[in-house]
């Protein structure tokens, strides 16, 4: 899901970096020194839940959970999900430098959109509902990236648009292991610790 | 996101102790992520062939002054490059421009070619760079120098929190996957594995909660304001200065050398 260096045309790039620094300024907007300790924490657990691979088939595939990141930090997604991004690209060498900005924005910004669409629906009726919106939620977030990513790609140029198409494809397994595990999660977190999704909501 | 960790491989324990990376090492903080940066704009502008193979010359030199694992390093390097391989595979074919062969009807043009190996240059070029310059840090003095250059106080904050317990959840995982192992769980293609892992995940961010509720205590009772403390001076001396010169002029000689 990361895009290198060097594969999209500058205004995408610098377009990218522009409303990424808006989300952040958001993010941090909503981040006071009580909740500091939550969102970094939690930062870090998203980081670190990447890190499962889950087998699907012959092959497995690793989590993003942007989806749940937003369900549980609203507009902080946006600045919890670039310090990953940021670690991994010094530490790791994934992604880059200037397409960080891209990169956040197309993974935070369906975050936000599954906080607002589906954040208020989890924390109401019995956990098992509460779990299927956080499914759907889970899908969305995954299905607006690779739409995110694609059309970045697409406005680059049009030779991209059937590599852009590829990653479309590529991830509809992905989003159905992501909606069941967000799932899961959610009922987890609404049996154990109920509390947690109706602060989330109002946040 | 980091899927291609080894399981044994640590999260952030190379990055973990100021060990002496050469001349790399000794310079300030600050110079390296600003001549990261720089050094990433310039070679990104850069749209000549020549150009760019002199760019990542110029990292792969880095390299070699920072004594980083040279071997490890490079295989990073390819780790990435295989995530983006099958969008450079596919330019020829999906690039209009002069044909240069065909597989099973589909023309592969020269264009498209000469795009791929472009991106395929440029990404390395940057990320070895960065990881050479910035990568070599230890997280904390990356966080430093970011709030020396003004990076916002709550976002230095949230990336020391981060790299602070990225290490700690990353145990508490491997407890809580021992666990399910010591039970008999073996991960497959089936509804069980799912349902184990998203339980998996939603105990480690209610624990993850739970934890940030406990530092939280304990830092208000150490009078914790939202300030950042700066442990450490940042000085530029002459070695600094003559690093960023001479890098800066590298620079400069890149786009020069692609405007000819």
């Amino acid at each position: 899901m990361h895009i290198v260096d060097g594969a999209l045309s500058n205004p995408v790039v610098i377009g990218g970096a522009v409303a990424a620094a808006g989300g952040i300024a958001m993010g941090l907007k909503s981040l006071d020194i009580d909740r500091i300790p939550t969102a970094g924490v939690l930062s870090a657990s998203f980081f670190v839940a990447s890190l499962i691979h889950v087998p699907i088939g012959p092959s497995s595939v690793h989590l993003i959970l942007n989806g749940l990141a937003g369900l549980l930090l609203g507009w902080a997604a946006f600045p919890a999900l670039f310090v990953g991004l940021l670690l991994q690209a010094v530490f790791f060498g994934f992604g880059g430098l200037t397409v960080l900005g891209v990169n956040t924005f197309n993974i935070a910004m369906p975050a936000v959109l599954a906080w607002m669409i589906f954040g208020r629906l989890i924390g109401r009726g019995s956990p098992v509902q509460g779990a299927i919106w956080g499914g759907l939620g889970g899908a969305f977030a995954i299905a607006a990236t690779t739409l995110f990513v694609a059309v970045s790609l697409a406005l680059t140029g049009d030779e991209f648009l059937p590599a852009a198409k590829l990653v479309f494809f590529a991830h509809i397994p992905v989003m159905v292991i992501e909606a069941v595990l967000t799932g899961f999660a959610v009922l987890l977190a609404r049996k154990v610790k109920p509390e947690l999704f109706l602060k989330g909501s109002s946040a | 996101m980091a899927h291609a960790l080894e399981p044994k491989a640590k999260t952030l324990a190379e990055a973990g102790s100021d060990a002496p990376y050469g001349v790399i090492g000794d310079l300030d903080p600050r110079v390296r992520v600003v001549l990261a940066c720089v050094f990433a704009i310039t070679t990104v502008a850069l749209t000549t062939i020549p150009a760019l193979i002199a760019a990542l010359a110029t990292a792969i030199s880095l390299l070699m002054m920072s004594r980083l694992p040279i071997r490890r390093t490079l295989k990073r390097m390819a780790m990435m490059d295989s995530f983006i391989i099958f969008m450079l595979v596919l330019l020829p074919f999906t690039m209009p421009g002069d044909p240069m062969f065909s597989v099973f009807g589909f023309p592969a043009s020269w264009q498209g070619l000469w795009k791929a190996i472009e991106i395929g240059l440029t990404a390395n070029a940057v990320i070895l760079t960065l990881m050479v310059l910035v990568g070599t840090m230890e997280p904390v003095t990356l966080g430093h120098a970011l709030h020396k250059l003004r990076c916002p106080e709550v976002l230095v904050h949230l990336l020391m929190f981060t790299i602070r317990y990225i290490e700690v959840l990353r145990e508490e995982y491997l407890r809580l996957r021992g666990a399910m192992k010591i039970r008999g769980f073996r991960p497959g293609t089936n509804w069980h594995t799912y349902r184990s892992f998203g339980y998996l995940v939603g105990m480690m961010l209610v624990r993850a909660i739970e934890r940030s509720e406990r530092i939280l205590g304990a830092m208000k009772c150490r009078g914790f304001s939202g300030q950042l403390i700066l442990l450490q001076e940042f000085r530029m001396i002459r070695r600094d200065h003559l690093f960023a010169t001479l890098l800066g002029g590298v620079c400069v000689g890149l786009l020069f050398l692609d405007f000819l």
